[in-house]
């Protein structure tokens, strides 16, 4: 194979790496948001993800045929905004009358508690849909089609998602490290109780952190949907990567998480380039190499 | 977490005699048990019961006894299965030196994942468990030997000790109970023994433990190998008595499996870990008309113990009756 050819196909399936590593970078943000507020590991991180792809599909595909509307599918551009909200919501609903009861005791039992939500999610969703996938119908018009990188040609819709999701890690790094509501974020992670004594409702501000968190998941859920297949098992495969991202990564910082992320898709893609098989695991082995040289993570405090 | 498995003169004065009774009821219920149930109940059911028991106890002794929750325990258990299928199918191994190899390779394993996860505490732990655990799930879809999505099948009972047939269900029953018999007294002792009152200290107060000059992480990772392998001869029992390894054994599903056993039966109990496997295999056979509602079952028990019963069923009994080490 000549270098120039070796080139393009690396950096086609580099591309493609990226196109999984936004998923990475963006589900891990969410994950290192919560811990750092709630230092809870929300294992239904995968299955929120998975939740926020079903919406998108059940509003397009299901939802019309289950009112009697048969004229009625609600699109991508709505779906973008209702699922997030959506999942969000339910993140809520799951903080305020299930998490809420763990805190202060050892972390292990949140994330029992959340491994748990993702059983019954997973199951209830394997009930009522295909376990091997459906696929979502409902890319728009104008999303689709290829554009020409110069060494590829790209789905236009796969380059969409690549720019808009690193707009939407760069727009949450903002939020958090650049605005006040940020700082109060940042206060709340440090310490709880002084944020709570200048009275700034710390309660509140966790129920909408685990909802932002979790509405981040789901907007990820959506993004997903016309790439992958619609699968009840979409997310469970899913957070073990994403455990290891941020194992990698350490969850103590934003910009970390979204950065670890991205370089492991990359990473991921250009190692089907060399050896296909290893594609699979290769993010664990360089968590194992992570480890034994850095225990803390790349960007991670000791914890 | 719950209450500690003490030495008979930690046990206060007035609950000694209540907690010997207790004891004594409870190995009797065991022995009883073990011994008598093929004659009431379908005995493969009763070996996978008693294959999952020691599964759970051998995990007990990470989060019960020294406060490690690992996400990866069907690593240990399937993985060893697998070679013990493997060395039983393809190499003619007796039985009994099939386990022998499937608790060796569990050994080894455990010492690799337990070096590499006590690096990092807490939930960490957790996560670097799960995560590698995925790396021996997929070794098992992809290597030669496994057979992939089908996994290893007509593993051979063979004769154990050259002359007793495991075809004959009985046979292989009391085989069984033998092999969880002495994996339950193995890790009975250990608890008991000055090792594990340190790693009871570790679960306790980690700093403190290490501030007393005790070597922290070489303990959990002696714990961490111990436990590994008794899951590993777990599982490679179970292949013989099933005669398949398969990747559900590897699955992340199984370790969670593991973890709501120890969890319902009582985390940090003697007992408990064997009364939540009872629980949650039995609910899996009953529960099998009704599809994939049976993971609703499952996640719902899971979030319900969790929320209201931490101490598990055991743990809560031991409460209540003021029982101390059962």
């Amino acid at each position: 194979m000549s270098f120039d050819v070796m080139m393009k196909l690396i950096m086609a399936q580099g591309m493609l790496g990226l196109n999984n590593g936004v998923f990475y970078a963006m589900l891990s943000l969410g994950l290192a948001v919560i811990f750092g507020l709630l230092n809870v590991v929300n294992f239904a991180h995968g299955a929120l993800y998975m939740t926020g792809a079903f919406v998108a599909l059940i509003l397009n595909s299901y939802l019309g045929v289950w009112l009697g509307i048969g004229w009625l599918h609600i699109g991508f551009w709505p779906a973008l905004i209702i699922a997030p909200i959506v999942v969000g919501l339910f993140g809520i609903l799951i903080e305020r009358f299930l998490l809420r009861w763990l805190y202060g005791l050892d972390p292990i039992y949140s994330l029992l508690l959340t491994f748990g939500i993702t059983l019954v999610l997973q199951g209830l969703f394997i009930n009522y849909f295909n376990a091997s996938g459906t696929p979502y119908p409902g890319m728009p018009e104008s999303l689709r089609g290829v554009v020409n990188l110069g060494f590829m040609m790209f789905p236009k819709y796969r380059l969409f998602v690549i720019v808009f999701s690193i707009l939407v890690c760069i727009a949450v790094w903002f939020v958090i490290e650049r605005t006040r509501i940020g700082a109060m974020l940042r206060a709340g992670t440090e310490n709880p109780e002084l944020v709570q004594a200048f009275g700034i409702n710390v309660p509140r501000m966790v129920t909408l952190t685990f909802g932002f968190g979790t509405a981040l998941a789901g907007l990820a859920g959506v993004l997903a949907a016309p790439i992958y297949s619609v699968s009840p098992l979409m997310g469970a495969n899913l957070i073990i990567i994403i455990f290891a991202v941020v194992v990698i990564g350490g969850m103590g910082s934003i910009a970390g998480a979204v950065v670890t992320g991205l370089a492991l898709g990359l990473i991921e893609g250009v190692t089907k380039v060399f050896y296909a098989p290893a594609s699979n695991t290769v993010i664990f082995f360089l968590m194992v190499i992570v480890l034994l040289v850095r225990p803390a993570g790349l960007f991670g405090r000791q914890g | 977490m719950t209450d500690i498995a003490e030495f008979e003169e930690d046990v206060p004065a007035q609950d000694r005699g209540r907690t010997r009774i207790g004891q004594a009821v409870l190995w009797i219920l065991l022995l009883g048990f073990v011994l008598l149930a093929p004659f009431f109940l379908y005995p493969v059911f009763v070996m996978q019961l008693l294959c999952f028991a020691l599964f759970a106890c051998a995990f007990n002794l990470l989060i019960g006894f020294t406060g490690l929750l690992s996400f990866g325990h069907a690593a240990f258990f399937g993985g060893a299965a697998y070679i013990c299928g493997h060395v039983l199918t393809a190499w003619g191994f007796p039985p009994l030196l099939g386990i022998i190899a499937g608790g060796l390779f569990a050994a080894v394993l455990g010492l690799v994942v337990g070096a590499l996860a006590i690096r990092r505490q807490g939930i960490y732990f957790a996560m670097i468990t799960l995560a590698l655990a995925q790396i021996v799930y997929f070794f098992a879809l992809q290597l030669p030997f496994t057979g992939g999505e089908d996994g290893l099948q007509g593993i051979p009972r063979g004769y154990l000790l050259g002359f007793i047939n495991l075809n004959d269900s009985l046979n292989m029953y009391y085989f069984v109970a033998v092999v969880f018999l002495v994996g339950f007294l193995a890790i009975y002792r250990t608890i008991h023994s000055p090792f594990g009152q340190v790693l009871q200290a570790i679960r306790e107060n980690e700093p403190r433990a290490l501030s007393l000059g005790y070597n922290v992480d070489r303990f959990k990772l002696i714990a961490f190998v111990l436990s590994a392998t008794l899951a590993g001869v777990a599982g490679s029992t179970k292949a013989i008595v099933f005669q398949f390894a398969s990747l559900t054994d590897v699955h992340w599903s199984t370790s969670g499996e593991v973890i709501l056993m120890t969890l319902v039966g009582g985390m940090g109990t003697i007992f408990g870990p064997v009364l939540g496997a009872f629980i949650v295999v039995a609910l899996q056979h009953v529960l099998t008309g009704i599809g994939s509602w049976v993971q609703v079952v499952i996640g719902a028990t899971f979030v319900a113990c969790v929320l209201v019963f931490r101490r598990g069923i055991i743990g809560e009994i031991a409460r209540l009756l003021k029982l101390h080490s059962v």
